[in-house]
């Protein structure tokens, strides 16, 4: 028996078990499968952007364009965010290092924040706020005033034309914007250990990269890749389901960031438990 | 009439949503060459007929034949072939607001006929905004435009794809009389010009009037009358009266 049969047989034991409890109304009932349904919902959804990630034709310039969405109109924020979260975090890590003689070791704490957890991590965090809730906004908004179907009844394939496209658009840029909002949270940090250290740029880096291995790189790397498709995907599942009017654009938007922020969490938690156990072997 | 081609055929069609059932048991045929109007009133299920039509929305049973191929049973590689056969225009128009006019009349165009170079497909789009008699509009943004543009815009969109069949929901609901008279015109110039077959949805008579050559009502899931406008109309039947005189009168 593979894993996917077994897994099926899970969810189906435990499906017949809720089932069981059901109350005297059958509105628990209808909950649950609704869930399930979801959750079917949702595993063909994803499946189907795989398949046609890799069929003919491919929208080449729309990919380009949503990358620069997501890309370059996120630049602002993250510059933002990232410069003084480099800044306070140096400055709050200050005194606890001093207090034990060894204040020369910030600029490696530092460094090994940004590319373990703080890079990845914030940037996902705001692009799930930012290009998450935009995604699910504009593909409710489409699918609500029925643009989605007029692309289905004039022979466009809009999955293809709408989500495969932001997916793939997101899955390429939030590792770049990922490496960016390193780089400039660890010239924030710089910034605050120069002013009060009088240590130099070339100094600085060095001793801020010289505790990061190159599984720390990798890690980050895949976890950005994983953070970006998540956000790309949620938003346009909330966004590709909406319903009710106005009101569900409103939702599909909130679910998009919400769904995607726990996502991200969850994946960060999976991913450094793989990450620590990779590094013991 | 029945020596006629039919590009359009439904039998015995069932859809309900949940535990609603919105048609029971419709059947239709549609001939080659002819306006088709559908008439009811609203939350009859007009549109519900109309999106099985084009393979929006599943049939729950029976069969809906559009030229020659069952529309439910077909692969989405051939569904989208005689989707390029079929122009819809929603109720809604739904034109995709962030794409200029230009944009949304060549979206479809460029994916499906690869091998036609800018130079054509320009020419397309110039035609078919010639033929809604808007081509000062053609950069324009859709938010920019007036209800009854946004609706001749919406014909164009499917008039350049060729289309054999029209389907039109609602094209005249929410504009002044005189823009209903153009649009009314405009659909007759359609069948005209293209030589198309249309069904058309509305709750104007008006507007029935002057593009059917047939008329079905559509009241409590089912073709209650179908024939030209004098033979629905001319008749002591309370449900179409009370229609006729709700429409003329108010
Ligand atoms: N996707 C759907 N899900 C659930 N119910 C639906 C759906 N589409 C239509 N209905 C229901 O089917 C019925 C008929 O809807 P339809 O849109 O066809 O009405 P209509 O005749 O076009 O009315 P109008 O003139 O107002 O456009 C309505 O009661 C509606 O609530
Ligand atoms: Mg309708």
């Amino acid at each position: 028996m593979n894993i996917r049969e077994s897994a099926i047989r899970l969810i189906n034991r435990i499906y017949c078990t809720l089932k069981k409890y059901r109350s005297g109304d059958d509105l628990f009932t209808k909950k649950i499968d609704a869930f399930f349904l979801e959750v079917v919902d949702v595993h063909k959804f994803v499946t189907r952007f795989f398949k046609e990630l890799f069929t003919k034709p491919f929208e080449f310039k729309e990919i380009i364009n949503q990358c620069y969405q997501v890309g370059f109109k996120s630049v602002p924020l993250i510059t933002l965010t990232g410069f003084v979260i480099g800044i306070v975090f140096t400055k709050q890590s200050r005194p606890p290092l001093v207090e034990f003689g060894a204040a020369s070791w910030l600029p490696s704490l530092i460094g090994i924040a940004f590319v373990r957890a703080l890079g990845p991590l914030v940037t996902a965090l705001i692009a799930a706020g930012k290009v998450g809730s935009n995604i699910g906004a504009e593909l409710g908004s489409m699918k609500v005033t029925e643009q989605i179907d007029a692309m289905d009844v004039s022979a466009v394939n809009p999955y293809k034309f709408l989500v495969v496209t932001r997916v793939t658009a997101t899955t390429i840029m939030i590792p770049v914007l990922t490496l960016y909002c390193t780089l400039v949270g660890l010239l924030g940090s710089y910034l605050n250990v120069h002013l009060n250290e009088m240590t130099s740029i070339t100094a600085y880096f060095e001793s801020a990269f010289s505790s990061v291995s190159f599984l720390d790189v990798y890690s980050a790397v895949f976890k950005s890749i994983v953070y970006g498709f998540t956000i790309g995907i949620v938003g346009a599942y909330r966004g590709f389901n909406a319903t009710n009017g106005t009101q569900g654009v409103g939702k599909a938007a909130n679910r998009a960031v919400v769904f995607s922020m726990f996502l991200i969490f969850a994946e960060e938690i999976t991913i450094v438990q793989i990450t620590n156990w990779l590094a013991t072997l | 009439m029945t020596d006629r081609e039919v590009v359009i055929s439904i039998r015995d069609l069932h859809k309900s949503f949940g535990g609603t059932k919105v048609l029971k048991g419709i059947n239709l045929d549609l001939y080659r060459g002819e306006n088709f109007v559908v008439l009811g009133r609203s939350g009859s299920g007009k549109s519900v007929l109309i999106k099985v039509i084009a393979g929006l929305l599943k049939p729950d049973s029976g069969i809906v034949n559009v030229l020659g191929l069952q529309v439910d049973l077909l692969s989405q590689k051939d569904l989208q072939a005689l989707r390029l056969k079929l122009g819809f225009i929603f109720q809604s128009s739904a034109l995709y607001d962030s794409m200029s006019i230009r944009e949304n009349l060549e979206f479809s165009m460029i994916r499906n006929f690869r091998h036609l170079s800018t130079k054509e497909i320009n020419i397309a789009v110039d035609e078919v905004l010639e033929a809604v008699g808007l081509r000062e509009k053609i950069n324009q943004m859709p938010s920019d435009l007036s209800g009854g543009q946004i609706k001749r815009i919406g014909i164009a969109r499917t008039l350049i794809l060729r289309p054999d069949i029209m389907l039109y929901d609602e094209p005249t609901a929410g504009l002044d009389p005189i823009t209903c008279t153009e649009i009314n015109e405009l659909i007759n110039e359609v069948q005209r010009i293209y030589n198309t077959s249309s069904i058309i949805i509305t709750h104007d008579l008006t507007c029935a009037k002057a593009t059917g050559h047939r008329i079905a009502m559509l009241q409590d899931g089912n073709f209650s009358r179908v024939g030209t406008f004098a033979e629905v109309f001319n008749t002591d039947d309370i449900s179409a009266k009370s229609f006729f005189d709700y429409n003329f009168i108010n």
